[in-house]
């Protein structure tokens, strides 16, 4: 991969605060550094609560740190993040849309006309399996087909950054390891920079080839960064049985359980704000 | 239950209904009886008025009197209601400065407003559309407000992140989300509109369903309150099964489509 395309996303030392209703500041994350290179997939696991989320929202400019910097593409970042995909954890499709129309409306924004818009929005549905399901509507459709749907929404814009917030977190077992293939495939087409937000760390490092960790809030850091040593393509249920995967899954569980244990006793002592 | 069993058992209870009323209102039980004529009349009387109305034609006019001022309550006001909710959502300050106004007027009982209509717009038929209008404005304001208010934050990240502008967003997440609210109360806000109509033509007027049941009451025509009182309710049902029609089409993409909410 060329040298010289810059740094998709980075983070310096960003520290993200919320004012409480009491007025007193609570700190979500402090000082957190990162960058992600271009055509890189990089996971952030932590406990629950940690402000993994927190995270990828500064890097998508609905939240503003609030100290530190953020720039994409080396540029400061002072707006939402244009050059991003941002696929969300919960149902973010319109629901009075049809997946065709879900689909289509990231272009008809833009200015390209209706109906190129719909023959390139049935192009992706039928490349995330959908062909035959433009005309549902998202209640229409199950749990892994509206993520589907999502996923193409977000694609068909051709973003050069991805942010996905736990995207398959509400799927059952078998669908996630569908889903995570599917998300290999599309993203090998042509290497986006991914920043992809798990609490699950066996898929994190199952799509990653960074794997980035962070401790349990409040005022969360990252704690660890590990690259991972397996081959691409992968496919997610084999990659599982190599060897590679159980040694650097334990390298990291090592690390990770003692925040999970901090971020557990936490949130079972009070009642956590956010996830 | 089987379709037929359940229709039939449904026609057996306004036949027993029926039958009991025309029973105690004409044949005596221990020399005394039970529904005196003059105050409960009988069914058959009901009937034959009705029939009178519709073969003599008479009935049509009141009824599209009703119809017309029916519609006109229920377009302007829904019209106002959608600007309105729509502006006071957006500006969050203005909402603030009218919110004890709005709750003013919205407490006052709407029956108390027809004499001032009708000094003011007359006995046409403009002062029941304007009671009409009072009462079907602010359930769509209040649904569209809320409509506007409560669009998932999910959806409208997603909104800006795809790049959509404010003008946008107006366009594919608020306008549409508004417009659910609004049907979803479609069945209230279009009963009120013939509230508003039937009410403003009992109190005063020349013409309209709400004119003919006063005037039968004027004379002590028992029969003829009860006649307009069913055509009245027939008139909402048909109108209400029309709103069904109407809301089954725009509102496909909900779940609960047929429901409804208001």
């Amino acid at each position: 991969m060329e040298k010289t395309k810059p740094t998709a996303v980075a983070l310096d030392d960003a520290t993200v605060a919320f004012r409480l209703a009491d007025a007193r500041v609570y700190t979500a994350v402090e000082k957190a550094r990162l960058s992600i290179e271009h055509g890189e997939f990089v996971a952030i696991v932590g406990p629950t609560g940690c402000g993994k989320s927190t995270l990828l929202n500064v890097a998508a400019g609905l939240l503003r740190p609030a100290s530190g910097k953020v720039r994409i593409f080396d540029q400061p970042l002072t707006d939402l993040n244009r050059q991003a995909g941002y696929l969300f954890q919960a149902d973010a499709l319109f629901p009075w849309k049809t997946a065709i129309d879900n689909v289509a409306v990231g272009l008809e924004i833009t200015g390209v006309p209706r109906k190129q818009a719909l023959e390139r929005a049935q192009v992706w549905l039928t490349s995330v399996g959908l062909g035959a399901f433009g005309n549902r509507y998202p209640h229409m459709l199950s749990g892994g087909q509206r993520k589907r749907v999502g996923l193409a929404q977000v694609l068909i814009r051709d973003p050069k950054i991805l942010l996905m917030d736990e995207p398959f977190g509400p799927l059952d077992a078998q669908t996630r390891q569908i889903m995570g293939n599917l998300l290999l495939d599309l993203w090998n087409a042509d290497r986006k920079a991914v920043l992809f937000v798990t609490h699950d760390l066996e898929e994190a490092i199952a799509l990653a080839d960074r794997v980035v960790i962070m401790s349990a809030g409040p005022s969360a850091r990252i704690i660890g960064d590990w690259r991972v040593p397996l081959a691409r393509p992968r496919d997610i249920s084999e990659v599982r049985m190599e060897k590679d995967f159980h040694a650097l899954h334990r390298e990291i569980w090592s690390v990770l359980k003692d925040e999970v244990m901090k971020g557990y006793a936490q949130s079972s002592q009070a009642p956590a704000g956010a996830a | 239950m089987s379709r037929p069993v359940l229709l039939l058992c449904q026609l057996l209870v306004a036949v027993v209904v029926l039958g009991l009323w025309q029973l105690l209102a004409t044949v005596p039980i221990f020399g005394r009886m039970l529904l005196p004529p003059f105050f409960f009349s009988n069914p058959v009387d009901v009937g034959s008025q009705i029939v009178a109305w519709f073969s003599s034609g008479v009935i049509w006019k009141h009824l599209l009197i009703t119809l017309w001022e029916s519609i006109l309550a229920f377009t302007i006001g829904s019209l106002g209601g959608v600007m309105v909710g729509f502006w006071f959502a957006r500006q969050p300050r203005v909402a603030a400065i009218f919110d004890p106004y709005v709750k003013m007027v919205n407490a006052l009982p709407r029956v108390v407003l027809a004499p001032i209509f009708t000094l003011w717009l007359g006995l046409g038929i403009w002062s029941k559309v304007a009671l009409g209008v009072t009462l079907v404005f602010f359930i769509v304001f209040f649904n569209v407000y809320q409509g506007v208010k409560e669009v998932s934050t999910t959806v409208l990240a997603n909104g800006r992140m795809l790049g959509m502008t404010e003008r946008q967003l107006m366009r594919h997440v608020y306008w549409p989300s508004a417009l659910s609210w609004m049907f979803s109360s479609l069945h209230t806000s279009v009963g009120f509109a013939v509230v508003g109509a039937v009410v403003g033509e009992y109190l005063g007027s020349a013409a309209g369903l709400g004119y003919l049941i006063q005037q039968a009451e004027g004379v002590f025509d028992v029969a003829g309150v009860f006649a307009g009182m069913f055509v009245l309710s027939a008139f909402v049902l048909l109108i209400d099964f029309a709103v069904t029609l109407v809301e089954r089409r725009l509102l496909v993409w909900r779940p609960d489509a047929v429901e409804g909410r208001g």
